[in-house]
C-alpha cells in the first residue's frame, strides 16, 4: 500500500520520547569551555572604556574577548538577503556586529564573551567587567525615530531610514477617484517574539590532527552557516563541519545566520584549542534573538457600490530593529500578502524600513504576512459595513475567479520574481468553512439567542494566501544501503516538522519500502553538501521535490540492474516491499543484495557504470506555490472582564496534495496557537528608554493548552503546476490569519460597529481591549 | 561537596557545588539529557521531574538538596531498550510531539496526573497540561495522545 | 541564568537554622521551596552569600488544626499537602480555593506557603488570602519569638515586617466564624498566573438575615495586599443583595492603589476590581448560612 498521503505516525519520534535524541545542549565533549556574554544594558549607548582585568584574573575564566581582541576577524556579518529588484528602490545595508565596538543599538548587543570552565564561572566572570557607557538617547518609536532630530541608531546615516520601496500598478488615484466608497485607516501591529522552546545554542570543536571544525549548531540553514564560516575562518568548507541536531523550534529566527554567538564560539574554539560551548539562557533569548511584527499602516481601499475593490493604497512603516541583515524580506511580504485572495485591480504601495534602538527584526512565521492579511481583512471589514454588505460576500465578490490562475499580481516577492499565484480556488475553501462554523445559522439564531441571554458571542471569518516553496533549490541524495534500508540526505535541517517522516513517505513511494527502512539525515553538512535551509514554508515543496527526484532516479537503477540480473524487461519486473520481484514468479532480489550488485568489487563493468543504487537530485522551483485558506471562529467574551473564551475554530486549508495529514494538521494547529498568542497574548513591552519589560516566560505569554481550542480542520486541493509532487507549504498558513480573526470576531461579540469602534491593532490583550472599548 | 543521587533508581555519587541546578546535575553530570531546560524559571515545564513521585522543576532545585529523594526523568519511562510506554505510545500515535523539546517534561507531567486521575476528560487533560508550555502543536494532539491513554 | 554562588547550610534543628540566620544577618536568605527565590537566584536579581536550606528542620513541616480550630501551618508545609488537606478544604475553603489559582502543581510539589508570604509579591494571591482569614505569622529569632498580624507583615513590594534575623516559622489561621461564607475570585492572563486583580471576601449573615461580618481583601490591588475596610463596613447591617455587593464594591475600588502592570493599566485593574468584587460577595453569600 502507498504511504504517500497517509496520515502515518513519525519516524523521528520514538528517541525524542525516550529523551534520547540530541540536542545541541546535550553535546559534551572532553575539554569543553562555557562561553557567556556581557551584554549592552543599554538600548542606545557608547562604549567609552572596558576594563576586563579583574574577570581575566578570576579562577577558571580562560579568555576574555572584546571587539579589540577579534582584530581582523571583526566585521559586520553579511547581508542575507540583498533587496529586491524593484527600480528606484533605497536600501542601508547595516549588518550586526559581532561585538559592540564603539557603540550599542540595542539592549543585550554582545560586548565581550567570557570563556570559563563552566557557565557558571562564565557567568560569574561576566559580572567583573566593568564598562563605561554614555547612554544615549534611544529610538523605538517608528513615527518618532524619522523625526528629524530623532537619534541616528548609525551614525552614518542621514535618518533612521533603512529602505524605501515603492511598488505600483493600476491606477490607485482614478481608482479612488471612481469608487463609490474609500475607506482610509491606520493600523498598527506591534512586536513579539517566537520563543521556541529551546533557545539558540552553538557548540564548535577543532580538531587539530583531522585539520577540521564540527560545530553544532540550532540554525535552521547548516549548509549556508558551513559556508560562511569557513570563509571567515579562513578555511575551506569541507574543512568544516555544521551539524543541526534535533531543532527544538525554529520559527524563523533560527533562520537568522550568523549572530554575533555564531561566528565567535567557532573562533575561539580555533584559538583556543579547546571546544566550546554556547547556550542561550532564556534572559537572553529575549534580548539576542530576533524579533518580528512591529509595523504601522495607513491604509486605503477604493470600493465600487457592490462592493468589488477597485484599489487599495497603503503607506507603511516597518521596524527593522537595529540592523538589516535579512534585508526586506519581512515588508516585502507584507506588501505582498496584502494583496490575498482578490482582484485589486490598482495597488500602491510604498513602505519605509526603519532602524530602531530595538532588537533586530527578521522574519518570523508568518513573516509579515500577517500584518498584509490584518490590513486587508479590515478594510473589508469596515467596508461590508459600509456598504451594508454580508462579511463572507464581500470576499467572495472580490476572489480571484478559478478559471484566472496562473494569477499575476504584478508585484515582485521576497523571491524577487514575480508574484504569481499558481493555483487556487477560493470559493470552496469559504463555502466549505462557513457550512463548517455554520455562519448562517450562528447570525440567523445562535447569536440573538445568546445575546438574549446577556451573553456577548461573535464570528470571525477570514481569508488568506500564503507565498510557499519559494527557491532556490534544495537537493538530496537517496541510497539504497546494504542492509535494504534506503537513505535519504538533504541539505535542510527540521525543527519538528517531520521530515524524516514526511521525505521518508516522499521516497518509499518511488522504492517501494516501509517509510520505517527510510533512513532521512538531514542538517549535516558531512551528509550532504548543497542547500539553501528551512523557511518560508518551503521544506515539503523544494526538497521533498528534490527527494522525490532522486527516488525516481534510483528506481529506474533498481529496475535496471534487477533486469540485468534476472534477464528479463524492466516491464516484467515488481519493485515492492523491499525487494525486487520477477512478476508471476518465485525469482525475487532483496534491495540489500541488489545494492551489492550494483556495487562489483572485481571485474570489468561497462564504461560509464555508476556504482551504487543512488542518486542525488536537485529541485528549483521557478517561483513560489500559493496555499491559500480561511479561517473561521466563535468566540465568547465575558463583557465584564473582556476575557475571551473560543468556542470553536474551523480552518479550511488548500496547500495542494497533501503528503502527510497527520503531520499537516500539526503544522495547522501550532500555527494556530502561536497566532492566537500573536493576537491576544503576546506582546513585547517596552519602556522610553528602550528596556524591555517582560523579558521572561512569566511576562510573556505564550498560550497553554487552556488558551487554545479544539480546532476543526477541513482541506480542498489545487495542486501546485510548479513541482512534481503538486505540494505547496504549510508550516506558516495557522498562523498568518489569527489576528484579523480575533479583531473580526471581537468586534462582532462585543457589538462594537453598532457603537463605531473599530479594532485595528494587535496584539490585544483584556486591558488594552478594555482601554479601546471604555475609552480607559 | 560530594553528594549521593538517586536517579532513576541508581545512586549517582559527584562531587558539586551548591549552586548546582538539579537540571544542571542530570544533564551535565549525569549525562541524563532527556530532561530539557527551557527557561531556568520554572515557568516553561521542559525540566520537569518527579520528585518522590511528584512533577517539580529541575532548574528551581538544587542538586544538593535532592539528595535522600528518589528523582525520576523521561529516561525511566521506557519498559526496555528500544521501546516506549503506553503514554509514549499515545504520543507516537496522536503526533503528539513534534520538535520534541517540551515532551520529555510532558510526558513527566502527565505521568503523574495519570497515575492520580487514570481516567479524565478533556477539561482535565488540558488543566493538567496547563502548567507546560509546547509552541510546536498547539496541544491538540497531546491532549489526543492523553485521552488515548485514558480510554485504553 | 546560572545563580551565583553561595554557602550552603542544611540545619536539621531550628535553633540551627536561627543562630546561622542571627550570624549572618542580611547575607543570608532561607531557603523553604524556592519557587520564588531560586529563579530569582537563577536571574541574578538575588545573589545571597549563604542560603540556609530550611528543607530538613522537620519540625517546620507541620500541618494541623489545634483544639481551638487554629490552623497550624509550618513555614516547610508544602502547597501539595495543603491543597490535598480534606479538613483544609472544610474548614478553610477560602483558603483551598485561593491554592488552586497558585501556579501549576509542578510549582506546589515544592512551593510553600511561608516562602510565599516571606516574597511579598503583592500580585500573590496567598497574602491577600492571609489578610482575608486574619492569619497572625510567627516570626521567631534565635532566643526570641514574635507574633504579627498579616495586615502588619507586608511592608510593600517583596518587603516584609521580617527583621534580618528573624525567620517566619508558623502561619496560624483562626476559624472562620461559624455561618460565614468565604469566595476567592481572580482575573489573570493565563491559569497559574498571577492575578491582575484578586478577590478574597468573608462574609456573614447575622440574626436578623443582615450583614454582621465582612472582610475585603485583594492581590494586585496596591504595593502590599490590600483590605478594603471601608467598603467592608458598609455592608455591616445591609441586606446581602446586589445592590449592596455594588455600593461596596464603589467604595473598594477607592480605597484600592493598583500599581499597574506589562498586563494590566491600573485603570483596567480597579474595573476589575469593581467587576470582581460583587461576583465574589454574592457567592459568598450564597455559601454563609
Amino acid at each position: 500500500m502507498t504511504s504517500f498521503g497517509r496520515p502515518l505516525t513519525r519516524n523521528e519520534d520514538p528517541r525524542l520520547l525516550r529523551g534520547e535524541a540530541l540536542f545541541v545542549d546535550d553535546v559534551e565533549l572532553p575539554g569543553l569551555l562555557h562561553a557567556a556574554f556581557l551584554r549592552s544594558p543599554h538600548a542606545h549607548a557608547r562604549l567609552l572604556a572596558i576594563d576586563t582585568a579583574a574577570a581575566r584574573a578570576r579562577p577558571g575564566v580562560v579568555a576574555v574577548v572584546t571587539a579589540a581582541d577579534l582584530g581582523e576577524y571583526w566585521q559586520p556579518g553579511p547581508l542575507l538577503v540583498p533587496p529586491p529588484p524593484v527600480p528606484g528602490m533605497e536600501f542601508h545595508q547595516r549588518c550586526q556586529v559581532p561585538l559592540v565596538r564603539d557603540k550599542a543599538r540595542h539592549v543585550g548587543e554582545p560586548v565581550a564573551m567570557v570563556l570559563a570552565e563552566s557557565r557558571y564561572l562564565a557567568e560569574d566572570a561576566v559580572a567583573d567587567i566593568l564598562v563605561d557607557w554614555e547612554s544615549l538617547p534611544a529610538v523605538g518609536d517608528l513615527e518618532a525615530a524619522l523625526a528629524a532630530d530623532a537619534p541616528l541608531v548609525h551614525d552614518d546615516l542621514t535618518s533612521n531610514v533603512a529602505a524605501r520601496v515603492h511598488q505600483a500598478r493600476g491606477d490607485y488615484a482614478a481608482a479612488a477617484r471612481a469608487a463609490h466608497l474609500v475607506l482610509k485607516r491606520r493600523f498598527t501591529y506591534d512586536r513579539g517574539a517566537s520563543i521556541p522552546m529551546e533557545t539558540r545554542g552553538i557548540v564548535a570543536d577543532w580538531d587539530r590532527r583531522a585539520d577540521r571544525l564540527t560545530v553544532w549548531d540550532t540554525t535552521q540553514a547548516p549548509v549556508v552557516i558551513r559556508n560562511g564560516l569557513a570563509a571567515m575562518l579562513g578555511l575551506s568548507e569541507r574543512q568544516v563541519r555544521v551539524v543541526a541536531p534535533n531543532i527544538g523550534g525554529g520559527f524563523g529566527p533560527k533562520m537568522m545566520m550568523f549572530y554575533p554567538e555564531e561566528v565567535l564560539v567557532p573562533w575561539a574554539a580555533l584559538r583556543l584549542g579547546r571546544p566550546v560551548k554556547w547556550i542561550e539562557d532564556r534572559l537572553e533569548h529575549f534580548f539576542a534573538t530576533t524579533h518580528e511584527r512591529s509595523q504601522i499602516h495607513d491604509a486605503e481601499i477604493a470600493l465600487d457600490a457592490q462592493g468589488k475593490i477597485l484599489g487599495v493604497r497603503d503607506v507603511f512603516l516597518h521596524d527593522t530593529g537595529a540592523y538589516d541583515p535579512y534585508g526586506l524580506t519581512v515588508p516585502l511580504n507584507s506588501q505582498c500578502t496584502l494583496l490575498g485572495c482578490y482582484v485589486v485591480p490598482a495597488y500602491d504601495s510604498a513602505f519605509t524600513a526603519v532602524f530602531t534602538n530595538r532588537t533586530l527584526v527578521t522574519p518570523y512565521r508568518g513573516a509579515g504576512r500577517q500584518h498584509g492579511v490584518f490590513v486587508m481583512e479590515r478594510l473589508l471589514d469596515l467596508a461590508a459595513r459600509a456598504l451594508g454588505i454580508d462579511r463572507a460576500e464581500i470576499r467572495r465578490r472580490n476572489f480571484i475567479p478559478a478559471d484566472a490562475f496562473p494569477f499575476d499580481q504584478g508585484v515582485i516577492y521576497q523571491d524577487f520574481s514575480r508574484l504569481s499565484y499558481d493555483s487556487g480556488d477560493y470559493e470552496p475553501i469559504l463555502d466549505k468553512a462557513l457550512a463548517a462554523i455554520g455562519y448562517d445559522d450562528f447570525l440567523a439564531r445562535v447569536q440573538p439567542t445568546a445575546r438574549a441571554e446577556g451573553r456577548a458571542l461573535g464570528i470571525g471569518l477570514v481569508c488568506y494566501v500564503e507565498g510557499t516553496g519559494i527557491g532556490p533549490y534544495e537537493g538530496a541524495r537517496v541510497q539504497v544501503q546494504g542492509s535494504g534500508k534506503v537513505s535519504l540526505a538533504t541539505g535542510i535541517g527540521s525543527q519538528g516538522q517531520g521530515h524524516a517522516t514526511a521525505f521518508a513517505q516522499v521516497v518509499a513511494e518511488q522504492i517501494g519500502v516501509d517509510i520505517r527502512d527510510v533512513e532521512v539525515v538531514t542538517g549535516d553538512t558531512d551528509q550532504f553538501q548543497w542547500g539553501v535551509g528551512t523557511f518560508a514554508s518551503r521544506g515539503a515543496v523544494v526538497a521533498g521535490s528534490a527527494a522525490h527526484e532522486a527516488a525516481k532516479v534510483v528506481r529506474a537503477k533498481i529496475l535496471r540492474t534487477a533486469a540485468a540480473h534476472f534477464e528479463c524487461a524492466e516491464a516484467d519486473l515488481v519493485l515492492a516491499d523491499g525487494a525486487v520481484t520477477v512478476a508471476g514468479t518465485d525469482r525475487r532480489i532483496a534491495l540489500g543484495a541488489l545494492a551489492g550488485l550494483a556495487n562489483p568489487m572485481r571485474g570489468a563493468v561497462t564504461p560509464g557504470t555508476e556504482p551504487g543504487l543512488e542518486a542525488t537530485r536537485y529541485f528549483g522551483p521557478a517561483s513560489g506555490a500559493t496555499a491559500s485558506g480561511v479561517h473561521a471562529m466563535i468566540l465568547e467574551i465575558d463583557r465584564a472582564t473582556l476575557r475571551p473564551t473560543i468556542l470553536d475554530y474551523v480552518v479550511v486549508h488548500d496547500c495542494g496534495t497533501v503528503i502527510n495529514p497527520l503531520i499537516l494538521a500539526g503544522q495547522i494547529h501550532g500555527g494556530v496557537a502561536q497566532g492566537i498568542g500573536n493576537a491576544f497574548f503576546e506582546k513585547l513591552a517596552w519602556d522610553s528608554e528602550g528596556q524591555l519589560l517582560n523579558a521572561s516566560l512569566a511576562d510573556y505569554l505564550i498560550p497553554t493548552a487552556l488558551d487554545v481550542p479544539r480546532m476543526r480542520l477541513e482541506h480542498t486541493v489545487t495542486p501546485s503546476p510548479l513541482n512534481p509532487l503538486g505540494v505547496k507549504g504549510a508550516g506558516e498558513a495557522g498562523a498568518i490569519p489569527v489576528g484579523a480573526l480575533f479583531a473580526q470576531a471581537i468586534e462582532d461579540a462585543l457589538g462594537l460597529p453598532a457603537r463605531d469602534i473599530e479594532i485595528r491593532e494587535m496584539p490585544l490583550s483584556p486591558s488594552r481591549l478594555w482601554e479601546i472599548t471604555e475609552g480607559g | 561537596m560530594k553528594i549521593t543521587l538517586r536517579v532513576n533508581g541508581t545512586d549517582h555519587v559527584r562531587e558539586v557545588e551548591p549552586r548546582l541546578l538539579l537540571s544542571d546535575f542530570l544533564r551535565h553530570e549525569i549525562g541524563l539529557t532527556g530532561t530539557h531546560v527551557g527557561c531556568e524559571h520554572g515557568v516553561c515545564g521542559a525540566c520537569t521531574i518527579l520528585w518522590d513521585g511528584e512533577p517539580a522543576r529541575a532548574c528551581l532545585a538544587f542538586a544538593v538538596q535532592a539528595e535522600g529523594h528518589e528523582i525520576r526523568t523521561v529516561e525511566s519511562l521506557s519498559p526496555g531498550p528500544g521501546r516506549l510506554d503506553a503514554l509514549q505510545q499515545a504520543f507516537q500515535d496522536s503526533h503528539a510531539l513534534q520538535c520534541g523539546y517540551c515532551t520529555p517534561g510532558i510526558l513527566m507531567t502527565l505521568t503523574a496526573f495519570l497515575a492520580e486521575n487514570p481516567h479524565p476528560d478533556e477539561a482535565a487533560v488540558r488543566e493538567a497540561l496547563s502548567g507546560n508550555l509546547c509552541r510546536c502543536t498547539g496541544y491538540q494532539h497531546i491532549v489526543d495522545a492523553v485521552l488515548r491513554v485514558a480510554a485504553a | 541564568m546560572k545563580p551565583a554562588a553561595f554557602d550552603w547550610h542544611a540545619p536539621t534543628l531550628l535553633a540551627e537554622a536561627l543562630a546561622l540566620k542571627a550570624g549572618h544577618g542580611e547575607a543570608a536568605r532561607f531557603l523553604a521551596g524556592g519557587q520564588s527565590l531560586v529563579p530569582a537566584m537563577n536571574f541574578r536579581v538575588a545573589q545571597p552569600a549563604v542560603l540556609i536550606d530550611l528543607n530538613r528542620v522537620a519540625v517546620l513541616d507541620h500541618l494541623g488544626f489545634e483544639e481551638d480550630g487554629t490552623l497550624a501551618i509550618g513555614a516547610l508545609c508544602r502547597y501539595r499537602r495543603l491543597e490535598r488537606d480534606a479538613e483544609v478544604a472544610r474548614r478553610l475553603p477560602l483558603l483551598a480555593e485561593a491554592l488552586a489559582e497558585v501556579a501549576h502543581p509542578q510549582i506546589r510539589t515544592r512551593g510553600t506557603l511561608g516562602g510565599n508570604l516571606c516574597h511579598a509579591d503583592p500580585a500573590s494571591e496567598m497574602p491577600a488570602v492571609m489578610l482575608a482569614l486574619e492569619a497572625r505569622l510567627v516570626l521567631r529569632r534565635a532566643g526570641g519569638i514574635r507574633q504579627v498580624a498579616a495586615a502588619e507583615f507586608f511592608l510593600g513590594p517583596l518587603a516584609t515586617a521580617l527583621a534580618e534575623d528573624e525567620m517566619l516559622a508558623e502561619i496560624r489561621i483562626p476559624p472562620l466564624p461559624p455561618g460565614s461564607g468565604t469566595a476567592f475570585l481572580e482575573v489573570a492572563r493565563r491559569r497559574g498566573d498571577y492575578a491582575m486583580m484578586g478577590v478574597a471576601v468573608v462574609l456573614r449573615r447575622g440574626p436578623d438575615g443582615r450583614c454582621d461580618l465582612a472582610r475585603i481583601a485583594l492581590c494586585s490591588a496596591g504595593p502590599t495586599p490590600m483590605a478594603a475596610p471601608r467598603a467592608a463596613a458598609a455592608l455591616l447591617g445591609q441586606a446581602l443583595e446586589p445592590a449592596a455587593f455594588a455600593a461596596a464594591a464603589a467604595l473598594a475600588v477607592q480605597e484600592i492603589a493598583p500599581m499597574g502592570s506589562v498586563q494590566a493599566s491600573p485603570a483596567y485593574q480597579r474595573h476589575l476590581a469593581g467587576v470582581l468584587l460583587p461576583r465574589a460577595l454574592a457567592r459568598a453569600a450564597e455559601r454563609a448560612a
